[in-house]
């Protein structure tokens, strides 16, 4: 099986590298893997998810996602329409919003129309129980059900990736379960490779890998 | 997305679009009033005729002066139907410090066009001396047909009472040509000439003419002359110089409308970017807000000043002087105007939204 994300030698900095965040973080995961990234808070795993998609570019090293080089901005802009899903530990919908029309933003900026994401977002929201809350605005909903919503919008653009930055962290414990079943359910079913950020070390057993990070390095991996 | 933003913060919507009307509202208000008012004084001018003939280099055509010699002249020449003289001046009248007189010989058509309300026109002439005042005039200077009125120095009987729709020439006084001379110390001589060109004739013969027999004076063609005249130019930049400064005010409007939205949804506009929108689409979405905000605007403030202008007609004190002259070119320069307002307010709004960057800004707090 090819790799589906390659991370070689990755060195990430902010503030003007006063503060390293990523020390020559080398990563592998392959088509339909379910990973999870463990540590605790500041040990690198959100931003290695953003070195990932692209949303944070790197200091050294080279990235490679479903086939392409994450150097410019074109790439991670083709990257994050077709090929990765991002869900946060906050749903960050925009809370004006329907429900369906948070979900219909992706396939915009795909420049697909609204009608044309309407069945994959009917389909999805009834896979994850949303179905019924599409019309209601997202300050009407609970947390649980705006995480699900958040869920349906990274996938609307069927990616092959998706990469989870503590998808339950903002959720009471029942709704933490259900919402990381319907997730898991959802990425085995459609074959999708997954990459998830956690602290929850009950959540990273029921990944197929563990990787465990800390200071900036991957101190764990138990798939390498 | 863009009609969905502008929906969900219809307040910042509003104030946006308020600063565009006001813009357009004051732009439109000031070229139509401005625009109708030299509008007026052209038809002052025109009379029924093709052309004026005015001293050339004459920054005020109260200072131009043409022998009125030149009339006969101009009347023996083929090319020429009629030719009337006006003499322009300014006149003082008790409790009244500027009255608008106008020299013309009897036989001028303007007084017939008018409603006669007092009076006759059988002592308008220069033995009779009397003058017919336009019915805003005789209003002000309390005066009737058949009673005298004091002008400058002056005392003279009135012949009639005209109301005329021009505004200018509904509050002036008409005298005959010979006592307007008299009055003014300008004997022998008129402000311009307007020109009634005969049948088949063209312009051109009129210039040559006057450049050949007369090269001190111009005969421009009243098309040519509204688009020459210093002291239309002058009004007409000065209201666009007015309306385009309340644009700028509009378009501060926008500028700070359009930074308040992108300030308070930068994590929006961060997961617009995570959900795939490039930086062109995201500054295509900030622009695309600016212009159907400045589209709103305009339609809005076109709105306010055809309100604005029906109301101020309606005043009875100003009726006459207010003719506003609002047509598809105004209306399409502040169309433009506008929607330049919109896309420079839009520049820095769009540039920041477009540079943020989604990681960083999904930390902002």
């Amino acid at each position: 099986m090819k790799s589906h994300v390659m991370v070689k030698d990755v060195w990430k900095s902010f503030d003007q590298g006063r503060i390293e965040v990523l020390k020559g973080v080398g990563l592998a995961v392959q088509e339909g893997g379910i990973v999870a990234l463990c540590g605790t808070s500041g040990c690198g795993k959100s931003t290695l998810l953003n070195v990932i998609s692209g949303l944070e570019e790197v200091d050294r090293g080279a990235v490679r996602v479903a086939g392409y080089d994450v150097v410019n901005e074109s790439t991670r802009v083709d990257l994050l329409r077709h090929h990765i899903g991002y869900v946060f530990q906050f749903h960050h919908l925009m809370p004006d919003l329907t429900l369906a029309e948070n979900c219909l933003v992706p396939v915009i900026a795909a420049g697909g129309s609204r009608a044309s994401g309407m069945d994959r977002m009917h389909e999805l929201a009834e896979a994850t129980g949303v179905g019924h809350r599409l019309k209601q605005r997202v300050r009407e909903l609970s947390g649980g059900e705006r995480q699900r919503g958040a869920l349906v919008r990274s996938l609307m653009n069927d990616p092959e990736l998706l990469l989870c930055d503590e998808p339950t962290g903002a959720l009471d414990e029942s709704n933490r379960e259900r919402v990381f079943d319907l997730l898991l359910d959802l990425v085995r079913a459609r074959g999708r490779t997954l990459v998830l950020a956690t602290h929850d070390p009950e959540l990273a057993r029921r990944c197929d890998r563990t990787v465990r990070m800390r200071d900036g390095r991957i101190e764990d991996d138990n798939g390498a | 997305m863009i009609f969905t933003n502008l929906r969900r913060h219809r307040v910042r919507t509003a104030v946006g679009a308020t600063g565009i009307a006001l813009g357009v509202a004051t732009m439109l208000s000031v070229v139509g009033l401005l625009g109708g008012a030299v509008k007026m004084f052209e038809r002052i001018l025109r009379s029924d005729a093709e052309m004026v003939v005015f001293e050339k280099n004459v920054s005020d055509l109260f200072f131009s002066n043409v022998p009125d010699a030149l009339v006969e002249e101009l009347e023996e020449q083929p090319f020429v139907r009629d030719a009337q003289p006006v003499l322009f001046s300014i006149v003082t009248a008790p409790d009244r410090p500027v009255v608008t007189c106008f020299g013309i010989r009897p036989a001028d058509g303007r007084l017939s066009k008018g409603e006669w309300l007092e009076g006759d026109a059988t002592t308008f002439n220069d033995e009779g001396g009397a003058v017919v005042l336009g019915e805003r005039a005789a209003d002000f200077l309390g005066a009737k047909a058949g009673e005298r009125v004091l002008l400058g120095r002056g005392e003279y009987p009135v012949a009639g009472v005209v109301r005329l729709e021009n505004g200018f020439e509904n509050g002036g006084v008409f005298m005959p040509l010979g006592t307007c001379q008299r009055a003014f110390h300008k004997e022998g001589l008129c402000s311009v000439v307007s020109v009634g060109l005969a049948e088949g004739a063209e312009s051109s013969e009129v210039k040559e003419w006057m450049e050949k027999h007369h090269p001190t004076l111009t005969a421009l063609e009243n098309e040519e002359f509204s688009r020459t005249y210093s002291q239309f130019r002058i009004i007409k930049t000065t209201a666009w110089v007015v309306g385009a400064c309340a644009f700028l005010l509009g378009g501060l409007s926008v500028t700070n409308t359009m930074i308040l939205s992108v300030f308070s949804r930068i994590k929006e506009l961060a997961i617009a970017r995570v959900c795939g929108f490039s930086r062109g689409q995201v500054a295509r979405m900030i622009f695309g807000e600016s212009l159907v905000v400045s589209l709103i605007g305009t339609f809005a403030g076109w709105g306010l000043s055809a309100a604005g202008l029906h109301l101020l007609r309606a005043i009875p004190q100003l009726q006459g002087y207010i003719e506003p002259r609002v047509g598809w070119m105004e209306v399409a320069g502040a169309m433009a105007l506008a929607a330049v307002t919109a896309l420079a307010g839009a520049m820095y709004p769009a540039w920041y939204a477009a540079r943020l960057k989604p990681a960083q800004a999904l930390r902002f707090e």
